[in-house]
């Protein structure tokens, strides 16, 4: 295997939860606060999905106080302790922007409902760490060129 | 003494801290490298290691060129450098990335990427006339002097050959050391595309504040 790939396999967390836009998940982040740290969970809708790998982050949008805020978490940063996915939205949209001018009922997401008919608050379903698609997507073109 | 190795680039990945942000970080294949030759100052008029790094080529070695590390009793290398002001070695020494230590200040070496013939824009970092209301000085470099000069000085910047040329990069911190795959992780980007050959060198600006906070 590649240096780099085996590099950044090595950072990237053993197991993490398969998150899609438009689910509803609990962040548990370590915060550091004077001397001490504590784990700080922010609860919010995933509205974006982005990178592959070791750089997979996904943004987190919630309203509080009447005001919107957004935080963007590498998903295999050392600073997160875990993410628990407490609803499956049902959306079609990849990026979930258009919620940024909705408030109330417009904001709201249907549930998701798997063909199992998982309920909401069933076990995070875990994802295998398989390497990153890129990662794939490049080991297959230098196949191909150590064919030619 | 300035200490110092051949190694490979192998690309750039990125490192997560202790704290949580990230790093970028060139991969660098460290060695291993033998000590081909050392240079003396009453032989030679310098101090300096002769280091060789990599496989040789396929098509081999010329007599003359066999006859070096046949007389030093080491392995044929495809790259051999020098490193100046690096004395305390033997003939035959390996070095590998345990040479340099997590924290460490290096100076990379290497030729860097070559971008062909370039324009004042790209080459020097130029700004461009504008584009539209009939400007036909989008990318001209200007005045290249003055009337009574009557000549254009030396040195004067203009269009030309960008890249491919020896080029170092000073103080870069090292992240990581893995001994185990002889890797340095070093932070921020180093000369050259990858697979190229770099000198990694103990930081020379850092042993020289060290030497004045002595004195």
């Amino acid at each position: 295997m590649n240096v780099i790939d085996a590099l950044e396999l090595e950072q990237q967390k053993e197991t993490v939860p398969a998150l899609r836009p438009g689910d509803t998940v609990r962040v548990h982040a370590k915060v550091v606060e004077g001397t001490r740290e504590r784990i700080q969970v922010f609860e919010g809708l995933v509205i974006r999905v982005t990178g592959g790998g070791l750089r997979r982050n996904f943004t987190v949008r919630r309203v509080t106080h009447g005001v919107g805020v957004e935080r963007t978490f590498l998903i295999h940063s050392p600073r997160i302790d875990k993410v628990d996915v407490v609803r499956h939205g049902e959306v079609r949209q990849a990026r979930l922007y258009y919620l940024r001018g909705k408030v109330g009922k417009e904001a709201r997401i249907r549930e998701r409902r798997a063909k199992e008919a998982a309920p909401a608050a069933a076990p995070v379903e875990e994802e295998e760490q398989a390497p990153a698609k890129t990662a794939r997507r490049r080991g297959r073109a230098k196949a191909k060129a150590e064919e030619s | 003494m300035t200490k110092g190795l051949i190694a490979r680039k192998l690309g750039m990945t990125q490192l997560f801290n202790a704290d949580g942000t990230l790093s970028a970080v060139t991969v660098l294949e460290a060695g291993p490298c033998r000590v081909v030759g050392l240079r003396t100052v009453e032989k030679h008029g310098y101090t300096a290691a002769q280091l060789g790094f990599g496989e040789p080529r396929k098509k081999g070695l010329s007599k003359p060129e066999a006859g070096v590390f046949t007389k030093a009793g080491v392995d044929p290398a495809r790259t051999v450098l020098e490193v100046r002001d690096y004395d305390g070695l033997e003939v035959g020494q390996e070095l590998n990335a345990d040479l340099f230590a997590e924290g460490e200040l290096v100076d990379v070496t290497a030729t860097s990427k070559g971008k062909g013939f370039q324009g004042l824009v790209k080459r020097h970092r130029f700004s461009r006339g504008p584009e539209s209301h009939g400007s036909m000085n989008v990318r001209r470099p200007g005045s290249i002097g003055a009337t009574d000069a009557a000549r254009v000085f030396r040195g004067v910047r203009m269009a030309g050959q960008m890249g491919n040329a020896k080029t170092t990069v000073q103080g870069l911190k090292v992240l990581r050391v893995d001994t185990e795959r002889n890797l340095l992780l070093i932070g921020g980007a180093v000369p050259g595309a990858k697979g190229a050959v770099v000198m990694v060198r103990g930081s020379g600006k850092a042993a020289r504040q060290a030497a004045r906070k002595k004195k």
